[in-house]
């Protein structure tokens, strides 16, 4: 703008004709100014980070229920998912009474147990999670990601039985 | 001892390699930008330590909100026009080439197949205002499962995604979970925020 300015001053005198010398710079406000809205507009529109996803492949419905192996105690353990993000969980079949142990989310709570020697030194292991009808999707999505940080290899989504939901009930009253 | 003059410099800069910045971030948001589709819900997904990304195309997006309503959406405007004259034959309800051109640009809905029609009738102003009842998935009544298997049939390449809110409860997201598993679909993604992974 100063530039427009002093080009009016130098051509109001009189005199001597002369080839007028035009300067080059031109203002660039108006452009700078442009620019400026396109890449405000550009990153608020856009999204940038994609989101995360977590892949679980669920096992294949069989037809013929025999196929299935019969779990042995020794190898099983079950997490089970209650109402208000309480989280349970027993080693062993439901049906030899075991003891139910409350445990959380957190760094402290389930995943202490899923790198317990207990779980960790035995192949075998099978880790069950059975969600309760109260539970949440987080609590899902907590648990299978707490299984993929131990790196726990064996695990299923099982529905809930009656007999756990028997042991959750003593739990809660006692 | 002269007097110390006060030098004037010029109060205009030059501008040029502002300029050059600027328009060189410009060009890089606009290559690097996909236009951020305008969902029918928001949902607030649960956070993970998961780090697998998710494709950018050919992706079935199955939104299920807080109060348990279920949406669908899929990508690709050819996808969307070829499934939506699927479920029109398999629904017996038929539809105009303006309605599946609205439908083609929708990102993702959640109403039944009969009320689809005057869903795509409505200004896209008041599609936004309206409280979508979401897509049936009850055995009696499984659209869902329609739309996932037509849009499979349509486009073998499809990866499904859900994507949950934090507090739907389980009930729901193990109906969808068994509709898909009904359909053969044992392998999908479940979106999730990003969280740290713990270091111990």
């Amino acid at each position: 703008m100063a530039e427009m300015q002093q080009k009016a001053d130098s051509g109001g005198k009189g005199g001597k004709k002369r080839a007028k010398r035009q300067s080059t710079k031109i203002d660039m406000t108006p452009l700078v100014d442009l620019a400026a809205l396109l890449i405000t507009f550009f990153m608020l529109t856009t999204t940038f980070n994609k989101p995360q996803t977590m892949e679980i492949n669920m096992p294949v419905k069989e037809d013929t229920p025999d196929e299935r192996i019969e779990l042995k105690a020794s190898n099983a353990m079950t997490i089970i998912l209650g109402e208000n993000d309480k989280l349970y969980y027993y080693f062993g079949l439901a049906e030899d009474n075991p003891e139910l142990v409350e445990s959380n989310y957190s760094a402290d709570g389930i995943r202490k147990v899923l790198v317990s020697p207990q779980v960790k030194s035995n192949d075998k292991m099978t880790v069950m999670v059975k969600p309760m009808e109260g539970a949440r999707y987080k609590n899902m999505v907590d648990i299978l990601d707490e299984l993929k940080i131990t790196d726990t290899k064996k695990f299923a989504m099982v529905d809930i039985s009656d007999a756990d939901k028997q042991l959750v009930q003593q739990k809660m009253g006692n | 001892m002269p007097k110390v003059k006060v030098k004037r410099t010029n109060p205009s800069l030059d501008m040029t390699p502002m300029v050059d910045l600027f328009f060189l971030l410009v060009t890089f948001f606009m290559l690097t930008a996909t236009a951020r589709p305008d969902e029918a819900v928001i949902v607030d997904t649960p956070s993970s330590a998961s780090e697998i990304k998710i494709p950018d195309t050919n992706v079935i997006t199955i939104t299920v909100d807080k109060n348990d309503r279920v949406f669908f959406g899929v990508d690709g405007q050819q996808t969307k026009a070829a499934l939506l004259d699927k479920m029109a034959g398999k629904y017996g309800v038929s539809f105009t080439e303006e309605e599946k051109k609205t439908f083609s640009l929708l990102s993702n809905f959640g109403v039944p197949v009969n009320q689809l029609k005057s869903y795509l009738a409505m200004e896209s102003d008041a599609r936004k205002e309206v409280n979508q009842p979401g897509i049936p998935i009850d055995s009696t009544r499984n659209e869902l499962g329609d739309w996932v298997l037509q849009t499979r049939l349509t486009n073998p390449q499809v990866v499904i995604a859900i994507k949950g809110d934090q507090d739907v409860s389980y009930p729901t997201i193990k109906r969808v979970m068994d509709i898909l598993q009904e359909r053969k679909v044992n392998r999908f993604n479940l979106i999730t925020d990003m969280e740290m992974k713990p270091t111990n």
